[in-house]
This record gives structure tokens, C-alpha cells and sequence, in this order.
């Protein structure tokens, strides 16, 4: 008991040291790579939490795939120097008083805990069995807040739009200006032929085991991403134009089948995003897949970034 | 049997910890990069295969063990490739200046 305690204690204070230098980090690329090793400890304190699926998500999206994006957003403004425009005091005034009003909210949420905590964890236990799944979270996300579950992915979409609309005038429908390795490099092209193979294999795995185990379409994603991006980074497949048919079709195929049961719901089981009794397992999982797909293609072209390279060149 | 199996467990977990410690003590006082690579690149390859090692007797069964393991030679490829990036873009650069 006292071990663990010491532990928690020990990963509460990391955290926290690793945040405030974060913060106080001068250095764009020294701050990111100070958050990528917050989003990590962070995914270890969900496991202590007994949140594996969290953890899993936090490691791989709040950590992996945002510490690359950031990482390519320093990289970008580095040419401009350091004349970066400061806030003024107002401004940072302002951020550092609401700041100060969401830590306070949520430490007395914390220190002063109603007497009975509210849960729908038991609900949760006893109306999953029809759906046949045997993760909760996955039954959450999928039957009880699937209406979430679509958003959330259409909002990624709309990242990926944002993104894109970063384009200029004439580069727009052409090729992201993925170029980090200008030069080629042996030892790189030799991870993005051997890692690919086991990545595929862990994302599928992740996304089939979600019905039942910690895992799932986001997950397994964003391992899909991961790889597409090394082996684009080492130059071995070109960056798709974003104007291709294939490529666009792939980004919206799991919304779209997410959103065609959902409508089918209506006549079939009569509401929006109820899945007929019996179906309810093998409709998720064809959602789940179509989702990793799309994911997986969304993620890899927000780590691609802006269009930049004209079609025609 | 399984008193043998927890020491070996306890030796090995410590042994490891302690190439982790090295590893770290070494980023932390070598003087540049390459160095700090070389003190890095032990704790990650012996240090995580001593306690996986370790862990091993612990796995409820082959195929845990096998993900386990897994998990060190992953582990090991992607640190020694990056530290080969990461010493190539030193030597790059120490060129061009």
C-alpha cells in the first residue's frame, strides 16, 4: 500500500515539475518535447487510475500524434526567429484568471466530493449485454453516446479542413509539403520497411479487440497513422494530392456508414443510433472499422499538413 | 521453486533499474551529444531486457510473455534507430559548420 502510495506520489510530483518547466520552457521545440513527456506520464497516471482505454488514447493521441503536429507547427515558425509577438498583459491577465477559476473549480470538486458520487457505472453493467460488447467503454462510446462518438469524428474532419485551408491559392488541391528528411537516409528507410508489417498488425488488433478489451477505433487509428506517416517521411510512397478521389472517400467512409446506421435506426429500431436486437455487435464492429480507416487516413494527412506544392508541378 | 523464481525476479528487476539509473546519471553529466547517446542507448536495450527478463516468471502464460518481449525488441529497434538519426544529424551538422 505504502509502495503504491509512494509511487503516485513520485508520478504527481514528475508531472507537475514537467508541467511548470513546460510552461516555462523559452525554447518552442524544448517545450513541445516537454509535453510529449507530460502526455506519457500522464497515460502512466491513467493506468494507476485503472483507465487503460484513457491511457491508451492519451499516449497515442494526446502525446504521439499532437506532439508531432506541434512539433511540425515549432519547426515552421522557426525560420521566423524569435520575434514572436508577446501577449499583452491584459491578455495574459485574462488566460492566467480563468486558468486560475478551472484549477479552483476542480480542486473543489475533489476536496469536497458529495456524499454519494454520482455514477451511471451500474446502469452502464447491466444494460450492456444486449449489445454484446465486453468493454464497457466500447459500449458507452458505441450504443448509450454513439451521438458523441460521430461528432467527435466529424470534427476531425473539420481539423483536417483547417488545415487545408492553410493552402495558398495556388497549391490548393495538391501535394502536402511533408519534407522533413531532405535528405535520404539509409537507417530511416530501414525502419519504415521493417516497422510498417508489425504496426498494420498491432493497429488491426487493437481496433478488432476493442469490443471486448481496452482498444478500439481510435487507438488502432492512430498506430495506422503512424505508420502511413514513417513510410512517407522516408520518401518510400508519395504524399497523395489532397484533391484524389480515393483519398477523400477514405476520409469520410466512417462517418458516413456511422451515419447511415444511425438513419437506418429510425425504420429498423425505431430512434437515431439505435441498432436492431440482435445486429447491435456486428453493425458496431463494421462502424469500428470503417472509423479506423477513416482515422487513420485523417490523422496521417493532419501530420502531412497544408497543401504546398502545387498539382501541376 | 518459487522462492528461486522471486529472487531471480528481484536480482534481475534491480540489475536493470540499475543500468537505468547509469543511463541517466550518463545523460545528464557526459559532456555532448554523442556521448549522452551512448549512456542513453544502455539503459534502454539492458536495462528494459534485465526487467523484462525479470518480469518474465511473473506472465500468466506464453503469450503474455511473448507480447513482453515484444515489447523490448520494439523497444530497442526504434532507440537505436532514432539515436542513429539523431548521431547523423549531429554529424551533418558539425560538417556544415
Amino acid at each position: 500500500m505504502t509502495t503504491s502510495l509512494a509511487l503516485d506520489i513520485g508520478l504527481a510530483g514528475l508531472i507537475l515539475a514537467i508541467g511548470i518547466w513546460t510552461v516555462f520552457a523559452r525554447d518552442s521545440l524544448a517545450a513541445v518535447i516537454g509535453f510529449v513527456g507530460y502526455g506519457l506520464l500522464l497515460a502512466i497516471i491513467w493506468v494507476r487510475l485503472s483507465a487503460p482505454d484513457v491511457a491508451l488514447t492519451e499516449a497515442a493521441i494526446g502525446s504521439g500524434m499532437t506532439g508531432m503536429l506541434l512539433l511540425g507547427a515549432a519547426a515552421r515558425l522557426r525560420p521566423a526567429g524569435n520575434q514572436s509577438t508577446r501577449t499583452s498583459l491584459g491578455g495574459r491577465f485574462a488566460i492566467g484568471v480563468l486558468c486560475g477559476m478551472i484549477s479552483a473549480g476542480l480542486a473543489i470538486a475533489i476536496l469536497f466530493p458529495p456524499e454519494s458520487i454520482p455514477s451511471l457505472a451500474p446502469t452502464v453493467m447491466q444494460n450492456l449485454a444486449p449489445s454484446g460488447l465486453g468493454n464497457p467503454v466500447a459500449g458507452v462510446l458505441f450504443v448509450f453516446r454513439a451521438l458523441d462518438t460521430l461528432l467527435e469524428k466529424v470534427v476531425l474532419i473539420l481539423a483536417l479542413l483547417g488545415v487545408w485551408s492553410l493552402a495558398t491559392d495556388r497549391a490548393w488541391g495538391g501535394v502536402p509539403g511533408l519534407r522533413i528528411y531532405l535528405e535520404p537516409s539509409n537507417t530511416l528507410t530501414f525502419l519504415a520497411q521493417l516497422l510498417p508489417p508489425v504496426g498494420v498488425v498491432v493497429g488491426v488488433y487493437m481496433c478488432w479487440v476493442g469490443a471486448n478489451v481496452p482498444g478500439g477505433a481510435f487507438q488502432g487509428g492512430t498506430v495506422l497513422a503512424a505508420m502511413w506517416l514513417l513510410v512517407m517521411i522516408a520518401g518510400l510512397r508519395n504524399v497523395p494530392r489532397i484533391d484524389g478521389f480515393w483519398l477523400r472517400f477514405l476520409l469520410v467512409i466512417g462517418p458516413v456508414i456511422f451515419l447511415a446506421i444511425g438513419l437506418a435506426g429510425f425504420v429498423l429500431a425505431d430512434s437515431f443510433l439505435a441498432y436492431p436486437a440482435g445486429y447491435a455487435k456486428p453493425l458496431i464492429v463494421a462502424v469500428e472499422v470503417a472509423l479506423t480507416l477513416s482515422i487513420a487516413v485523417t490523422l496521417g494527412m493532419l501530420g502531412a499538413g497544408p497543401p504546398e506544392r502545387s498539382r501541376h508541378s | 521453486m518459487n522462492i528461486l523464481l522471486n529472487i531471480f525476479t528481484v536480482l534481475a528487476v534491480v540489475a536493470g533499474a540499475f543500468f537505468f539509473l547509469a543511463g541517466t546519471v550518463g545523460l545528464l553529466r557526459f559532456p555532448d551529444t554523442l556521448t549522452r547517446l551512448h549512456a542513453i542507448t544502455k539503459a534502454d536495450n539492458l536495462g528494459l531486457g534485465l526487467i523484462i527478463l525479470g518480469l518474465l516468471p511473473l506472465t500468466s502464460g506464453p503469450i503474455q510473455a511473448l507480447k513482453m518481449i515484444s515489447v523490448w525488441l520494439l523497444v530497442q529497434l526504434s532507440g537505436a534507430i532514432v539515436t542513429q538519426l539523431i548521431a547523423r544529424a549531429v554529424r551533418l551538422r558539425g560538417l556544415q559548420e
